[in-house]
């Protein structure tokens, strides 16, 4: 693959995953890899109760500035 | 020998834009020498100055194991990509500040501003937020104020947490002002800024019910519903019952923004609080880029003058000289104190690598900064007339839009009735004059860059549409404001009544929201029953107590690198302190004594209750006089309060340095101890 082309394709994930971030989505297939690398023998949460879990931690704190 | 040679290339061109820029008389800007020169400074202060701070001052460690690593429990301690975490921590620090600071701030001219946004950050909040970044980092995630105590001491600690709720309070007051300004009398925007209320409440819903966690879905739904009520906006604003429905005064919007940040401080999250952020990150991102491109494409000239009359401090807009004010009415986006409570928070539990300190840390503020710049580009490349017409109370332009247009046109910057009114129905407004608070001129600036190279003709729905997109903005930051008010609040209550202390026991959920709400609603309603449009109060107050948190910020990273391995790269965040000690010492002291009633707040209540007592205000005026002169005096003595926990904190500080020179013991940093990373990006670091 010449080097412009793979250049590319590393912007186009960075800028997927900037996404991702700023939106906090993607975070259950994190989850999901902890938990059957840390807990495989507990069953894990779903994803409507894991997004319920994590929007309730996300604003405990100064998440949100000026 | 390439990074030199590109080294000097970039500050050549820097220094040749910069001149460019400064010499320029008489002829227009072009915006593109402005942005080739913050292009060649962000590019220096990252490729060397940054590269340089990670290397050889805070010595980041890519093989040293990250809290996200060793502690990681899947929830809030997750080892993430870099990019993720970037786009986290900038979704975090990027609020409304930025869009509105270099707006005011552009009645100087647009050099003084943009010098200030592009080397404070370069050489300040970017420093201080990848400084606090790599601390926390190092001490398992711990936030400003838990090191405000462990590096300090007690008075750090205190002056943290009393930092962080005064600044959050005058944050919000100041805020909610700026759109109460913008919905004043016009339908349009209010039911457009309304509409967002219900339609956060269905992106919630949806979330919450219907697909659970698909943030993106949800968020392309909220937002073309959002574009839909920016249109039906329109079509309300033409209909006389529905238009006298959203047609109202400033008191009575202002007591709809406290009753709604009540509300949304004691209902549940997920239906108003999350849904709501989520859509103004899709804004925020969508908005800022489309601004970039159309800059770009369209790369207006600048109307405004590189420096204009109202250095020497009798602008219109807010009363000031140039030193200090640029410096305190410009924070975000040059130096915000506010983030290093984020640099302090969730996103240190993320990094994967302290590799990765330098891009999200330093890289982020640049992004941010790159904003202030749009906004100040925005805010001048309209008619400096209009500029001052729109951002100026009609109080400091003599009384009426007849005088105002006289005296703006005598000061140099002519602009007529006949333009005004045009322009005001061109945006689909009844009147352009007086809308303080810097969102309207925003408003009008972005329009006209984005009308003209996506849609001529749209003015109006650009227009509104830039309206609702700051509101979004702003309401996100007065929910989550008067929420992590409340929780502070609570933790403190806590120590009085341990019951208060209960976040989940629903009395005490609703008495601390509803006094945090009664602690900003009280500067919010003064600033709009204040004829002088109340930003020229708050506005200044808000920059002073949010570099005086950066200044404490900074003081404990100050100590950290002094006790640390080395103490003489401790300038790195000491110079900027120095900076903005001066800056925040001076510009407090002007708002406490300067005789000047415009400036000082004590001489201010003083001229008021002169005038008052002497019978010569008129009635209106009288009949708020005495709110307006207790208001003054609150102001002063928060000024003061402000001027006095800056200094305890920097003494606290020098008290540090001067023991770590005369070699006397000192406690030990608290740094976690080394552990090596087994994470495959640390291998062969």
């Amino acid at each position: 693959m010449p080097e412009f082309t793979r250049a590319l394709i590393r912007v186009r994930d960075a800028l997927a995953d900037l996404l991702r971030g700023a939106f906090g989505a993607g975070g259950y297939e994190r989850y999901r890899a902890h938990h059957a690398a840390h807990h495989g023998d507990t069953p894990p949460l779903d994803r409507a109760a894991w997004f319920r879990r994590r929007e309730a931690e996300r604003w405990t704190g100064v998440n949100r500035c000026c | 020998m390439l990074k030199k040679v590109t080294g000097f290339a970039l500050a050549a061109g820097a220094a040749f834009a910069l001149g460019g820029i400064a010499l320029n008389r008489g002829e227009p800007v072009n915006t593109l020498w402005i942005l080739a020169a913050g292009g060649c400074i962000y590019t220096l202060g990252y490729r060397f100055y940054a590269a340089w701070i990670a290397a050889s001052v805070l010595a980041c460690d890519a093989s040293r194991a990250t809290p996200a690593e060793r502690l990681d429990n899947g929830r809030d301690f997750v080892p993430t990509p870099k990019w993720v975490v970037f786009g986290h921590h900038f979704a975090a620090i990027a609020g409304p500040g930025p869009l509105i600071g270099p707006t005011l701030a552009a009645q100087f001219g647009y050099l003084p501003g943009t010098l200030w946004i592009l080397i404070g950050s370069v050489l300040g909040g970017c420093v201080q937020d990848m400084v606090v970044l790599f601390a926390s980092t190092r001490r398992d995630g711990r936030t400003l104020g838990q090191m405000a105590r462990d590096e300090l001491g007690p008075v750090g600690g205190v002056a943290a947490l009393i930092g962080t709720l005064a600044i959050m309070i005058i944050l919000i007051a100041v805020l909610s002002l700026v759109v109460v300004n913008a919905m004043k009398h016009s339908a349009w925007a209010t039911s457009t800024v309304f509409a967002t209320i219900p339609i956060a409440m269905v992106v919630g819903l949806y979330m919450r019910l219907v697909r659970p966690g698909r943030v993106a879905e949800g968020s392309v739904i909220g937002v073309v519903l959002l574009l839909a009520a920016v249109a039906g906006g329109g079509w309300i604003d033409q209909q006389p019952a529905l238009h006298a429905l959203f047609d109202h005064d400033g008191t009575t919007l202002a007591w709809f923004v406290m009753g709604y940040g009540f509300l949304a401080a004691i209902m549940p999250v997920w239906l108003l609080l999350a849904p709501r952020d989520y859509l103004s990150t899709f804004l925020k991102l969508g908005t800022v880029a489309l601004l970039a491109v159309a800059i770009l494409v369209m790369h207006p000239d600048l109307r405004m003058p590189a420096l204009t009359r109202f250095a020497d401090g009798t602008g219109p807009v807010f009363a000031g000289k140039l030193f200090p004010f640029v410096f305190i009415t410009i924070a975000c986006g040059a130096i915000s104190g506010f983030h290093a409570l984020i640099s302090s928070g969730t996103t240190p539990k993320l990094l994967r690598n302290e590799r990765d300190i330098r891009l999200v840390g330093y890289g982020s503020m640049l992004l941010e900064s790159l904003v202030a710049v749009m906004a100040m580009i925005a805010a001048t490349l309209l008619d400096p007339g209009v500029y001052f017409a729109i951002n100026s109370p009609l109080a400091a332009l003599g009384g009426s839009p007849d005088a105002a247009v006289a005296t703006l046109t005598g000061w140099g910057f002519p602009v007529t009735l006949e333009q005004m009114q045009a322009l005001a129905h061109e945006v689909g407004e009844a009147t352009l004059f007086a809308r303080t608070g810097g969102a309207p001129s925003l408003a009008v600036g972005m329009a006209s860059i984005l009308s003209g190279v996506f849609g001529a003709g749209l003015l109006a729905i650009w227009y509104h549409f830039a309206i609702m997109f700051e509101a979004v903005f702003i309401l996100t930051t007065l929910d989550a404001g008067t929420r992590v008010g409340r929780f502070m609040l609570q933790d403190t209550l806590g120590h009085v009544w341990a019951p208060l202390g209960r976040t989940s026991w629903y009395p005490s959920v609703v008495f601390s929201s509803a006094l945090v709400v009664a602690a900003w609603g009280y500067f919010l309603y003064v600033g709009v029953i204040d004829p002088n449009g109340g930003i020229n109060i708050l506005w200044p107050l808000f920059g002073i107590s949010n570099q005086m948190l950066a200044a404490i910020a900074l003081s404990v990273m100050t100590a950290i690198l002094v006790k640390g391995p080395r103490p003489r790269h401790a300038w790195i965040t000491g110079a900027p302190l120095a900076w903005l000690a001066v800056v925040t010492t001076s510009a407090a002291f002007a708002k406490l004594l300067s005789p000047n009633p415009k400036i000082g707040f004590l001489a201010g209540a003083q001229d008021l209750a002169a005038k008052l007592a002497a019978g010569t205000l008129p009635p209106e005026k009288a009949a708020v006089a005495g709110r307006l002169i207790l208001n003054q005096r609150i102001d002063a003595a928060l000024a003061a309060f402000f001027l006095f926990v800056l200094w305890a904190v920097i003494i606290d500080m020098l008290r540090i340095v001067l023991r770590r020179r005369s070699g006397a013991p000192l406690a030990e940093s608290a740094e976690a101890p080394y552990q090596r990373s087994r994470l495959p990006e640390a291998a062969g670091a």
